[in-house]
């Protein structure tokens, strides 16, 4: 593949949640080796900023896109209400999703209005705009397995073209049967990063990225390499790893069949 | 921006398959939409459907996986107007991984997965063998079966946000292609019909009885459609600009306000559409046209209204093409965007059909009979459920 120009960020605020994993720090620390993977699952924390009508609604992605985009904020220095968002799910809310086909399959086939306005893609979107009070622009993308690889390049897009500060979040979580059959993924799962243009006073670490083949970086440890492949939310762990580790290097993460996203990692000292 | 030429585009809908059917229907003032007769659907409501999507196989090889009434539209769509040819020309150009994949949908293949539910095991509650995830069901699977039916190796990604998605996918393609990502684009939305939107927006309360009536002081409601639209977008330099048709502008904001109704005072729309002229470095006097997103719904109506009169003013002539198309959600940007690419090639500005008399309490100035006369610079809109708005400008080249 011919070499391509790379579009660059300097990254401000981590947020992670997951199995085993409440936070950017704990997780951190579980990926630089400083702590044992405890594979238990994720807690989602009760949501801020929503108004009581609004929490009665929201389904269990709003608390984890929620819960992932503020703690990523509050590391950035950032006021979220100021940031575009780039949301990247790979299916969205599988609950409501079954409880419709359920709904359509019985005899009347009555849904309510609100399992239909949740069943959107960009449910999660909408209500971090409403808690955050968010109006710059926000996308709701959706690339399958590879929806943090779809997500993080449209967000250095973003970067490139428009030069302002963009918050990025990669979030996926479970079916229920049967279609968790279907579509086997364990637990919920999510990341954010806030990415801005230039350095700043917060800025972790520059990250420049590729578009190109190869082989994606695998973890050395069997439990989190198989959360890795489970949940394509953690397809972007081997960043994560780096990113914790403090060092420079490069990471090939997970992208679309036989292309992959080279992400060159420079931190900030 | 830098101007983005059209350098190939097409629509399928309900006036039919390719570019002539559907500027004949324009011309001709007539509209598509059609009493309900939908899978096994009793919802007493007018749909836009295509005729004979069902009949259309997928190419060799890619029916086990990728199969479904959505999938089937896009291959409908892809193969009018030459369009699917000027793809491949476009990847001999520029490389086949150096074309990117932005498409908008809204419910993908679900329509297989709401029908799957139904031959549930009753036993064990477990779908049947033959229900595929990713092939159909899964929002991404749009994007996926184009890139392996036309054999692109380049990023794809589906835009998946309501009304506003194909819309949206304009600007991801121009922003992957400022920052050097890809040397070119192919858009578009696809989104067909299912049970899913039919019954939810009946559970809403959102859809009219008769065939859509947008802006029109009866109007009760939004009649649900489905199309293929798609258009091949290159740097200006780079393609062939036959057509003569350019992006100008994107603009996109979030309402911040309710799930599925926007704010009456329509601020989100309005930040969209200020965005969109800044973006091109326009006025709102070089405005010629407006294809409003335009549903039908009382609110959203009144909304948008209120808004493009604020940053347009209430003389800038404008229309909704979903009184002839009906509503085709995620997949009416980019129709929408196509239909704006005709009417400047064509000096048209379609008349919206079936609205009888305009809102008097409206602040626009909506056309019911097509007018022609040379056109430079227009503007669709598209506003989706979460509050995602998203306004392009496409103009003639020179």
């Amino acid at each position: 593949m011919s070499a391509q120009p790379a579009p660059a960020a300097w990254l401000e605020g981590i947020g992670v949640l997951g199995p085993g994993m409440p936070d950017w720090p704990a997780a951190a620390r579980v990926l630089r080796g400083a702590a044992r993977w405890e594979n238990v699952p994720t807690v989602l924390p009760a949501p801020h900023g929503l108004p009581p009508a609004e929490r009665r609604r929201m389904g269990s992605l709003v608390k984890l896109t929620l819960a992932v985009g503020l703690e990523a904020s509050a590391q950035a220095g950032a006021d979220p209400a100021t940031l575009p968002a780039v949301f990247s799910s790979s299916g969205g809310d599988g609950q409501n999703c079954h409880e419709i086909c359920q709904a359509l399959a019985s005899a009347d086939r009555l849904i309510s209005p609100t399992r239909f306005h949740n069943s959107v893609h960009n449910a999660a979107a909408g209500y971090w705009g409403i808690a955050t009070h968010a109006t710059p622009a926000s996308n709701a993308l959706c690339a399958h397995d590879a929806s943090f690889g779809a997500g993080l390049l449209e967000a250095l897009c973003q970067l490139a073209a428009e030069r302002r500060r963009v918050l990025l979040i990669a979030y996926d979580a479970s079916y229920p049967e049967p279609l968790r059959s279907a579509r086997p993924i364990p637990d919920a799962f999510a990341v954010a990063l806030v990415l801005a243009p230039e350095r700043g006073a917060a800025a972790l670490a520059r990250l420049s990225l590729a578009v190109g083949g190869g082989r994606a970086d695998t973890l050395a440890d069997a439990a989190l390499e198989s959360l890795r492949t489970a949940i394509p939310a953690a397809r972007s762990l081997p960043l994560l790893g780096q990113l914790a580790r403090g060092g420079a290097g490069r990471v090939v993460l997970d992208y679309l069949d036989d292309t992959r996203l080279g992400v060159a990692v420079s931190p900030c000292p | 921006m830098t101007p983005l030429t059209l350098s190939s585009f097409t629509a399928t809908s309900a006036l039919g398959c390719g570019l002539a059917p559907t500027l004949a229907a324009l011309r001709a003032g007539r509209g598509a939409l059609a009493p309900c007769a939908f899978e096994t659907v009793t919802l007493d409501s007018c749909v836009g459907e295509v005729a004979g999507v069902d009949e259309v196989a997928l190419p060799e090889g890619l029916t086990a996986q990728f199969d479904c009434r959505n999938n089937r539209l896009a291959w409908l769509g892809l193969n009018q107007d030459g369009f699917a040819q000027a793809v491949e020309r476009a990847a001999s150009r520029h490389g086949r991984a150096r074309l990117g994949i932005f498409l908008g949908t809204s419910t993908s293949g679900i329509l297989d997965t709401e029908l799957a539910y139904r031959r549930r095991d009753p036993v064990s509650g477990a779908l049947p063998a033959d229900f595929r995830y990713s092939g159909a069901h899964n929002t991404f699977s749009l994007a996926a079966f184009v890139r392996r039916a036309l054999h692109l190796s380049g990023p794809a990604v589906v835009i998946s946000s309501a009304c506003s998605s194909s819309a949206k996918a304009f600007a991801s393609a121009r922003r992957a292609i400022a920052a050097g990502v890809i040397d070119a684009a192919l858009v578009g939305g696809v989104d067909s019909l299912c049970l899913t939107t039919l019954y939810g927006f009946h559970s809403l309360q959102l859809v009219s009885r008769a065939p859509c009536r947008p802006f029109d002081v009866a109007r009760d409601g939004i009649s649900i459609g489905e199309a293929a639209a798609f258009v091949l977008l290159e740097p200006a330099a780079a393609g062939p600009a036959a057509n003569g048709v350019q992006l100008l502008g994107t603009g996109e904001s979030s309402d911040a306000y309710h799930m599925s109704s926007p704010p009456p005072d329509g601020r989100g729309a309005r930040a969209a559409m200020q965005a969109a002229l800044s973006d091109a470095g326009l006025s709102p006097q070089d405005i010629d046209y407006i294809n409003f997103h335009g549903t039908g719904t009382a609110s959203n109506d009144e909304a948008e209204a209120r808004a493009v009169a604020d940053v347009l003013g209430a003389t800038v002539p404008g229309s909704s093409t979903k009184g002839a198309t009906g509503h085709t959600l995620g997949a009416a940007g980019a129709l929408e965007a196509v239909i704006c690419a005709l009417a400047l090639q064509d000096g048209l500005m379609p008349g919206g059909v079936n609205t009888a008399q305009v809102d008097p309490t409206l602040p626009v100035h909506y056309l019911r009979a097509n007018r022609s006369g040379p056109l430079l610079r227009v503007m669709s809109n598209s506003f989706g459920f979460g509050g995602s708005n998203c306004s392009l400008i496409l103009g003639r080249a020179g």
